[in-house]
């Protein structure tokens, strides 16, 4: 076994390029195709969302980035490094939480954070601020030496973070971080990213919860293992397509729901919380209309605005375009 | 190899070992517990067997053959007078051999007739049963010639008496336990090596911790040689255990050099982790590695090694697979240095291989460790 320096690379990569870049990339496992043909370029300090259901290709394609897959074809570099050909040295310059927690539930905090530091190169000089600092940014700077079983999860997250910014790597691939923690901690969390982001870290994050990518600079929709949508938050809500939204509420959800479908100028109806998305071409005509239908039907309207769409409904929109797509 | 990584590993594992000191003392007591059962309970020895005598003869002819029964260390006898008296106690298990001398005896001696003396055995335990008859025989045989002896001398013939003359090397008492007991350490030793290792690396596939190491710049062979150092630390403290308790306890005599039955016992300890550690990479759950551990390193080291059974009386094919086992060849060492007092000279091959063992094994480790994700 050749011996090698274990000098840190520091935080920023040399790389000048795009801190990700994917180019058609492709993993196949058998006949399925986990991934098709993705091609992406995440820039520095971007915190770049991958948004998409469970099964969509979201981990498969991390772990491709993160060297733990090798990809069937096509090509992609992480901090200038090439995934097939030089995986030990983007194993230095990235952070990685995986989506089942994976820290040592039978070690204490303190003992995780230096079993990290040790096996990412941390000098012995150097860990104990970097200690000092992950405890303080995980707010466990009372519990370190609990034991990480005995955490709540939001806490085990944030010190699986944590242990994943030891080495300040430049960037940092997080796959569904806040699943399973309470919204407070969710918060919580996106707020350590942002911190993260400031400091010149590039994100990489997957999620499916819709408001988390609101919180991207700019995210990729994969669906069925393509990247079916990519861009800011912003930009993606206006190029819905056509059409505008609306947001009604009515006496009757279900009846004003089926008053509505398949009529004509109106694109299509969709519950959202307690009311309806109402997908419109031309609000001027359809706000009347839909006034009229409704109370020919006998249903009293509360509330009827043109609203911005939000990620989910992109989303959802997206999504079932794809479904019709695949149906015809 | 990156030392600062390997220390990582090493002092995580020992972490998991210390905080789970269930498996702890489960892996210190198991040495133990097998030296107990198979250095005490487990004795090849047979003396003492119960022997049941029906003699119809009563004449001095047979109270010589039974006093050659009952001199003899082997046998302990009570005197019956029937048949059914025997058979109802083999039936009990009060008696595990029966000799019935037949009314005749002494007058077919005196006529110079050949004579039969009848030997009943419990077949049930037929390992014990089979050594009792060789015993018996041998006892039958010596009278005979005793009988003889004199004969020859009247006829004229040569006066001497020729009798074989027995004499045991390395082991003069015959005592099993300076046979079981140096065996018995390379099977704790495998045991132990194999049980430890083939969870290790398990657990960490089934926790998702593992997927976690391999994003980390840490190398299959710094995850290896971190785990195998840390247990090596646990194997070394149960092989200590069965040595001392094996020279202490029961006495087996330690003819050879104690530095060279460590190095070589170390090597073996080293090579049998690395296998476990092997099994647990390819199997990834813990049930399953612990399972194939046992089956392919337990099983072998048990009954292919020459432990209790003699490699030389097995079918062909089983001899050609016993060539394979590695413990065999340790086993070939802990008793030559224990009861021969052999040293580099006569032990080369198998420390070679030995040594052999533990690269080779540690090659695969490392390349099973190699592997991507799925």
């Amino acid at each position: 076994m050749p011996l090698e320096r274990t000098q840190e690379s520091g935080v920023r990569s040399q790389n000048r390029g795009p801190a990700v870049h994917l180019d058609k990339l492709v993993k196949r496992f058998g006949d399925f195709v986990a991934v098709d043909n993705v091609s992406i370029d995440v820039a520095q300090g971007e915190i770049f969302g991958f948004l998409g259901p469970n099964g969509a290709g979201k981990s498969t394609t991390i772990r491709i980035l993160c060297g733990l897959l090798a990809p069937t074809s096509g090509s992609a570099t992480v901090g200038g490094f090439d995934v097939s050909t030089q995986p030990e040295d983007i194993k230095k310059n990235i952070g990685y939480m995986s989506q089942k927690f994976s820290l040592y539930d039978d070690l204490t905090v303190q003992e995780n954070i230096e079993f990290f530091g040790g096996i990412y190169g941390v000098s012995d000089e150097k860990l104990p601020e970097r200690r000092d600092y992950v405890l303080k940014m995980a707010g466990l700077e009372g519990k370190r030496s609990a034991l990480t079983r005995e955490l709540s999860g939001g806490w085990k997250q944030r010190l699986a973070l944590g242990c994943a910014i030891l080495h300040e790597p430049p960037i940092l691939f997080l796959d569904e971080p806040t699943s399973g923690v309470d919204p407070i901690a969710r918060r919580n969390f996106w707020h350590l990213i942002y911190e993260l982001s400031g400091a010149g870290h590039t994100v990489f994050v997957t999620t499916h919860y819709m408001d988390e990518a609101e919180y991207c600079h700019r995210v990729a929709l994969m669906y069925g293992g393509r990247v079916i949508a990519l861009g800011s938050p912003a930009e993606l809500k206006t190029s819905l397509g056509a059409g505008h939204l609306l947001n009604l509420e009515s006496s009757n959800l279900l009846g004003a729901m089926a008053a509505l479908e398949n009529k004509p100028g109106i694109l299509d109806v969709a519950v959202f919380g307690g009311g309806l998305h109402v997908k419109v071409d031309d609000p001027g005509a359809a706000i009347p209309a839909i006034y009229k239908i409704l109370q020919d039907a006998g249903i009293h309207v509360m509330t009827l605005d043109s609203i911005t769409p939000s990620m989910e409904d992109v989303f959802v929109g997206l999504i079932e375009k794809e479904e019709e797509k695949k149906a015809a | 190899m990156n030392l600062r990584r390997t220390r990582a590993i090493f002092r995580k594992e020992m972490l998991h070992i210390i905080r789970d000191p269930r498996s702890l003392v489960a892996a210190l007591l198991q040495p133990l517990i097998m030296l107990m059962l198979f250095g005490w309970a487990l004795s090849l020895d047979v003396d003492h067997i119960p022997a049941y005598v029906y003699d119809q003869s009563n004449s001095p002819q047979s109270r010589d053959l039974i006093n050659a029964f009952q001199g003899s260390r082997y046998f302990s006898v009570t005197e019956v007078t029937s048949y059914h008296a025997i058979e109802q106690a083999i039936d009990k298990r009060q008696c595990l051999m029966g000799v019935a001398i037949p009314p005749d005896f002494a007058k077919q001696l005196g006529q110079k007739q050949p004579t039969q003396v009848q030997l009943l055995l419990d077949g049930s335990d037929s390992n014990t049963a089979s050594i009792a008859r060789g015993y018996a025989e041998s006892i039958v045989a010596l009278y005979s010639g005793q009988l003889q002896a004199p004969v020859q001398t009247a006829m004229g013939n040569s006066p001497a008496r020729v009798s074989a003359e027995m004499r045991v090397w390395y082991n003069p008492d015959l005592l099993s336990q300076n046979f079981i007991v140096p065996g018995l350490i390379a099977v704790i030793v495998m045991i132990i090596a194999s049980n430890l290792g083939a969870l290790t690396i398990a657990r960490e596939w089934e926790n998702g911790t593992m997927e976690q190491l391999l994003s980390t710049p840490a190398r299959p062979s710094e995850v290896a040689f971190g785990k195998l150092f840390a247990y090596f630390v646990v194997g070394f403290v149960d092989m200590v255990i069965a040595l001392v308790v094996g020279v202490f306890v029961f006495h087996v005599p330690l003819k050879g050099s104690v530095l060279l039955l460590l190095v070589s016992s170390c090597l073996f300890l080293f090579g049998s982790l690395a296998l476990g550690i092997l099994v647990s990479a390819s199997f990834r759950t813990q049930l399953l590695a612990y399972q194939m551990g046992s089956f392919i390193s337990f099983l072998p080291a048990f009954l292919l090694s020459g432990f209790i059974y003699s490699i030389s009386n097995m079918p062909r094919v089983i001899q050609f697979i016993a060539l394979f086992v590695p413990a065999r060849y340790y086993m070939n060492i802990a008793r030559g240095i224990f009861l021969k007092g052999l040293g580099v000279r006569a032990l080369w091959f198998e420390l070679l291989l030995m040594v052999f063992y533990c690269v080779s094994v540690c090659y695969f480790t490392t390349r099973k460790l190699r592997q991507k994700v799925a």
